[in-house]
């Protein structure tokens, strides 16, 4: 198993006629995900082609469930435009919506997570890398990729991996990859303040999971989510966790391209989340490098 | 995105929110004319109009002290005004360096002072995004004229906190919570009420990011004023907002970050001496970590995005080499989907094209990296490679420091 996405996890691709959702729906159909549909109002009907795969192209994101089977979306519309096609996820009652979108208005995220109350959809994100179930094949080929990571860089394993950052979350798969250590799947929850999914929603999923063995969470300074993650896997979590928190250096009151890394008041910083990470049991890198590391010094594989 | 003081009450005014006249002005030639324009008989407020926090309780670099100043008579407001406009204003937020004063605001002081039934007269009002719930929250304080944060730690009961539904909005009954919980009464319950209705539309219209009133004030003649108004707004949303775009100040921001930002490159000046450029705002924060877990010093964040282009990491050395106290630089890309081979082409063109002579370790992960590390070691310059993001950041610290 996995958590939330499964190798024959059937993608829609919200809009895929973009540059960006184009160029990473190819690279995901070039991994072997499951890429069935692609969403862009006014062009249904219209086929998006890739290495002699055909993808249909409907209107709304309901067409393309019904029509394909789709049970997840992959959201790559501009800012303006990307709340209204998160609520159209909801909609049509999918999964899971995973909103790879930077720079969605704060207030339109609002709205957003608020319609999401009493909905089944499941949302990841915005501004997010999305998620990585890794294949089986040369590569990790054959697995879900949804979003902009590489895919090349996973193997498939029993490590869990959650994380704000993009690139950070990167750099932990490789370390894990190059030490022999694949991974169940690896989840990008984003670094806006208001966000579908915390790290709590992810720690509780991968300790339910039965192939995820351990789990790596790295968070960053601002807010609360971290210290929330780690207080309940002090109380409840079964297995090993290895954490690390960027931001150690970034001055108080300064937006450090994520929106959420802002240090609040005195308890908000990197220090005071090291120390309740350590608190909870949590084996804490001591730098990025270190990440990996700091899993394996706790849980041998 | 912030905003001037004066700025934000105009703002205020526009939705209905109760502030005291003023007028702001960029001269002293103006300076006669401004106060011509409002009542000066019980004194006049001369505020210093720079985007932070402390100005009252601020130094200029002359020795002047308070960026904002009582003036009993039109003559001292000239005098106050004078010894501000242009100087330069150190502050507990703005750093050693200061701002200058480039804006003079002159408000009416009249009638404001303790109640004639001797309570307390300063209140705190704020609304901002609440994380927790992802709802908008409005935070009273009887304990107004004070930092919050200290109200907030020493006396948590004296805050007080709605939330907000953003299904529905803000509520009649919420409202009228905060008005009690701040101990009002009468006609200045209900003046609050409006107030806050008010500036709660204020806020959720205008995509602001926050709204804080320190203090809101109740004059002599029973009148709630927004006495002082910081606004900040959410980036993200600027592109509905052209009114708002316009009050941007250039003045207020660093030259170099804006440079950057015309590049693509979010880039913000730290006090060390260790440049740093990497791709994703995680991994450049963290970078900065690594520098200082080493015993160097981050000179900067520097997040080139996904990209990396060649004109992107010239734009970047270029910012990187206007602050004089770089002394080493260290580049950290993980190109995940990006060419490792283009980007250390990139690189090469870059050294070149910007002369650069400062020690320069570039560490390189990700896709077709064989290549990419042949390419800078065949380049002939005096590139030290990085195998990790450890082993790049202590040979950086170690050239840095052994100079």
């Amino acid at each position: 198993m996995s958590i939330l996405v499964k190798e024959d996890t059937r993608i829609l691709v919200q809009g895929i006629t973009g540059d960006f959702g184009a160029r990473h729906a190819r690279l995901s159909l070039d991994y072997g995900s499951q890429v069935v549909a692609g969403v862009t109002p006014g062009k249904g009907g219209q086929v998006f082609e890739h290495a002699g795969k055909k993808v249909p192209i409907f209107n709304t994101v309901a067409e393309a469930a019904k029509q394909t089977g789709a049970t997840v979306s992959a959201i790559f519309v501009p800012p303006p435009f990307a709340a209204d096609a998160i609520l159209e996820c909801f909609d049509a009652d999918l999964d899971l919506a995973v909103a790879i979108t930077e720079g969605i208005p704060v207030r339109d995220m609002v709205r957003a997570k608020r319609a999401m109350a009493g909905r089944r959809t499941r949302l990841i994100g915005p501004n997010c890398p999305g998620i990585v179930t890794p294949g089986r094949g040369d590569k990790s080929s054959g697995g879900c990729r949804i979003g902009i990571a590489p895919g090349y860089i996973h193997m498939r394993g029993n490590v869990g991996v959650v994380s704000r950052s993009g690139t950070l979350t990167y750099e932990a798969v490789w370390q894990l990859t190059c030490r022999g250590k694949g991974q169940s799947t690896c989840v990008g929850i984003g670094g806006d303040p208001v966000n579908g999914t915390s790290h709590l929603d992810v720690i509780k999923l991968f300790n339910d999971d039965p192939e995820t063995d351990a789990i790596i969470m790295i968070g960053e300074i601002g807010g609360n989510a971290e210290v929330e993650a780690a207080r309940w896997i002090k109380e409840h979590c079964k297995k090993p966790v290895a954490g690390f928190i960027a931001g150690a250096t970034a001055p108080a009151g300064r937006r450090m391209g994520h929106a959420g890394a802002v240090i609040g008041g005195a308890e908000d910083t990197a220090a005071a989340k090291i120390k309740i990470f350590e608190e909870c049991g949590i084996s804490v890198a001591a730098t990025p490098s270190d990440m990996a590391d700091a899993l394996l010094r706790i849980w041998k594989g | 995105m912030n905003i001037h003081e004066y700025q934000a009450k105009e703002l205020f005014a526009q939705f209905g929110v109760a502030v005291p006249k003023g007028v702001a002005v960029t001269s002293a030639a103006e300076f006669e004319g401004a106060l011509a324009k409002i009542d000066t008989s019980g004194g006049i407020m001369v505020k210093s109009q720079i985007h932070a926090g402390g100005r009252g309780k601020g130094t200029f670099t002359d020795g002047f002290k308070g960026g904002v100043k009582f003036s009993p008579t039109k003559e001292k407001a000239l005098e106050n005004a004078q010894a501000m406009l242009g100087n330069t204003l150190v502050t507990a937020q703005t750093g050693e360096a200061g701002r200058k004063v480039q804006t003079i605001y002159f408000t009416e002081a009249a009638n404001l002072g303790k109640r004639p039934d001797g309570r307390d007269d300063e209140y705190y009002l704020a609304i901002l995004l609440d994380r927790a719930t992802s709802f908008p929250v409005i935070v009273a304080s009887t304990e107004g004229g004070m930092e919050i944060e200290h109200v907030a730690h020493h006396t948590p009961e004296k805050i007080f906190k709605v939330q907000v539904d953003p299904a529905v909005g803000l509520q009649a009954f919420q409202a009228r919570q905060i008005a009690f919980s701040l101990g009002f009464s009468g006609d200045l319950f209900k003046q609050c009420v409006t107030l806050v209705t008010k500036l709660y539309h204020f806020y959720w219209e205008k995509d602001c990011a926050m709204v804080e009133v320190n203090p809101l004030l109740v004059t002599k003649e029973g009148k709630l004023l927004a006495l002082d108004a910081k606004v900040s707004f959410d980036d993200n949303a600027l592109f509905r907002h052209p009114d708002v775009v316009a009050l941007r100040d250039l003045n207020e921001e660093d030259a170099k970050e804006i440079e950057a930002s015309k590049f693509g490159l979010s880039y913000i000046a730290l006090d060390g001496n260790i440049a740093c450029l990497v791709n994703g705002a995680g991994l450049a924060m963290s970078t900065m970590d690594i520098i200082q877990h080493f015993g160097g010093s981050p000179a900067n964040f520097l997040d080139v995005g996904g990209g990396a282009t060649k004109d992107q990491v010239t734009a970047a050395f270029k910012i990187i080499l206007g602050d004089a106290n770089v002394k080493g630089i260290l580049v950290n890309i993980f190109g995940g989907i990006m060419d490792c081979n283009v980007i250390a082409t990139g690189i090469i063109e870059a050294v070149k094209e910007t002369g650069l002579k400062l020690p320069l370790v570039v560490r390189l992960e990700g896709n077709n990296v064989e290549a990419g590390k042949a390419t800078l070691s065949a380049s002939g310059l005096t590139i030290v490679s990085g195998d990790s993001m450890a082993d790049a950041a202590q040979k950086i610290v170690k050239l840095v420091n052994a100079k």
